[in-house]
């Protein structure tokens, strides 16, 4: 059994002129679900297309499930959704995700338990474009969940959400962790924190923190996430 | 590559043009209109008309094919699909041929209704078969189809992409023969358009036309255009980029 679903050596990546990350490194353990959590630009989405073998010049060591990054044999098996949803507008949701189940393989048995999954029945028939900004981020998790990928990466799918659907997704992302799979999952909102099991905080290209919740609330003195964040910044410049 | 992925994109294509009436009938209809407007142009020399009928069979629909796909890999990497799909097991040439064979549908439908109308309501005289004709009409029609998607692979934007059609095509409509017979171009410019695909595609049309089967040299123009079609996707597949910055 192995014990780590994604590990960073290292990991530095240049675009344009301007280094993005710095050197990262962290592991995450199969079956936990992580928070990567920092500023809008801090070098997040670059991280996680890094993990899922889409972003260019990439150094260091990014291994996933025990390959490394963006191996050929990967696809399939890390599910991937995108900031932006990724899903055809012009196409409903059960015909969008059809059309994934084909491509991976996978019965469209399948496309009838994600759309369940993310409590999107309803609207199985409408079409994507016609849905609402959350609807639409619903159904492009839903085609990240068809075929039950051992490692899921999440770039802020809980954006925009009704605060009952964000906790709806959370015990699901747990649920799915308890099965096995491996979550790594991005936000820039500090209040989603201590729904992880562990947390990522990175600021400006360098991971501050790799921690439990509690762990980090504990070190840095304080109850509440934000003000754990900033400490840590506080404390960064003042080891300088 | 996949069939099973290949004949995924290719259906989901489709089931997203049936939804885009604007561009299906684009592709259709507005080949055989602009037939039309240049048969009228020609109302009275039906000569000229006969002349240039062909080669505008396989011109038109090959720009109108281009300018769609041109923009089509654009459209999913802006979407982020394309991200997506390149996590799964989706080949670089799966998804090129996918599209590919989805415009290629299109293209006979295309093909029978221009050579319909220039044959049979437009009087257009040629000399060897109609199906021929067809057949050399649905290639070029795919010609366009694979040039498109090769520039859109080429392109980093839909802006970009748009760009492409004058940059592509224009010369190659200029040098294809249908204004000036390739063998009464200046030397070096006969020479160019040697190498460009149109000039095999307008070669066939009017090989077809003077009743050469294709057993002759225009079954050797047929297959240049084809040899073409399957360059500028393998270059296509070729130039895609799975990680990007």
């Amino acid at each position: 059994m192995m014990k780590n679903a994604v590990s960073c050596r290292d990991v530095v990546v240049v675009r344009g002129d301007r280094e993005i990350l710095h050197g990262v490194g962290f592991d995450l353990r199969a079956g936990s679900v992580t928070g990567l959590l920092g500023p809008s630009g801090c070098g997040k989405t670059t991280l996680i297309r890094a993990i899922v073998g889409l972003q260019a010049r990439v150094t260091g060591d990014v291994s996933v499930l025990g390959l490394p990054a963006g191996a050929p044999k990967l696809r399939g098996r890390v599910g991937y959704v995108t900031q932006e949803p990724s899903v055809y507008g012009d196409l409903t949701v059960t015909e969008n995700l059809r059309f994934f189940a084909a491509v991976l393989g996978v019965p469209s048995s399948d496309v009838e338990r994600v759309v369940e999954a993310v409590d999107l029945t309803s609207h199985a028939d409408a079409r994507v474009d016609q849905l609402s900004g959350g609807q639409q981020s619903r159904a492009s998790l839903a085609a990240a969940l068809l075929g039950s990928p051992e490692l899921l990466v999440l770039d802020e799918p809980t954006v925009g959400l009704d605060p009952v659907l964000r906790r709806d997704l959370w015990k699901l992302f747990h649920e799915l962790a308890d099965a096995g799979a491996t979550l790594l999952v991005s936000s820039h909102v500090m209040d989603e924190a201590s729904r992880c099991d562990r947390l990522l905080l990175m600021r400006d290209g360098e991971l501050l923190a790799d921690d439990t919740p509690q762990d980090l609330l504990l070190s840095a003195g304080t109850n509440d996430l934000e003000q754990a964040f900033l400490t840590l910044i506080e404390r960064k410049a003042g080891a300088r | 590559m996949t069939p099973r992925v290949t004949f995924a994109v290719a259906a989901r294509v489709l089931a997203q043009l049936r939804r885009d009436h604007r561009t299906v009938a684009m592709l259709i209809v507005l080949p055989a209109l602009l037939v039309s407007l240049m048969w009228w142009m020609f109302t009275d020399s039906p000569m000229v008309f006969d002349r240039v009928g062909g080669p505008l069979l396989a011109v038109f629909p090959s720009i109108i094919m281009f300018v769609v796909t041109s923009v089509a890999t654009l459209r999913e990497r802006s979407s982020g699909t394309l991200s997506r799909l390149f996590t799964m097991p989706m080949g670089k040439l799966d998804f090129l041929l996918g599209y590919a064979l989805a415009f290629a549908l299109i293209a006979v439908v295309q093909a029978l209704v221009v050579v319909s109308i220039a044959l049979y309501l437009l009087d257009l005289d040629i000399q060897g078969a109609a199906w021929q004709l067809g057949v050399v009409a649905v290639l070029d029609g795919v010609l366009g189809t694979a040039l498109g998607l090769f520039a859109s692979a080429f392109a980093a934007t839909e802006f970009q992409a748009v760009q492409m059609m004058p940059a592509v095509m224009i010369p190659q409509i200029l040098l294809c023969g249908l204004l000036v017979p390739r063998d009464q171009l200046p030397t070096v410019l006969q020479a160019l358009s040697d190498v460009l695909p149109l000039s095999y595609a307008v070669d066939a049309v009017i090989g077809v036309a003077k009743g050469n089967g294709f057993t002759t040299g225009t079954g050797a123009d047929t297959l240049v255009v084809l040899g073409f079609i399957l360059a500028a996707l393998g270059l296509g597949a070729a130039t895609l980029k799975r990680r990007t910055a």
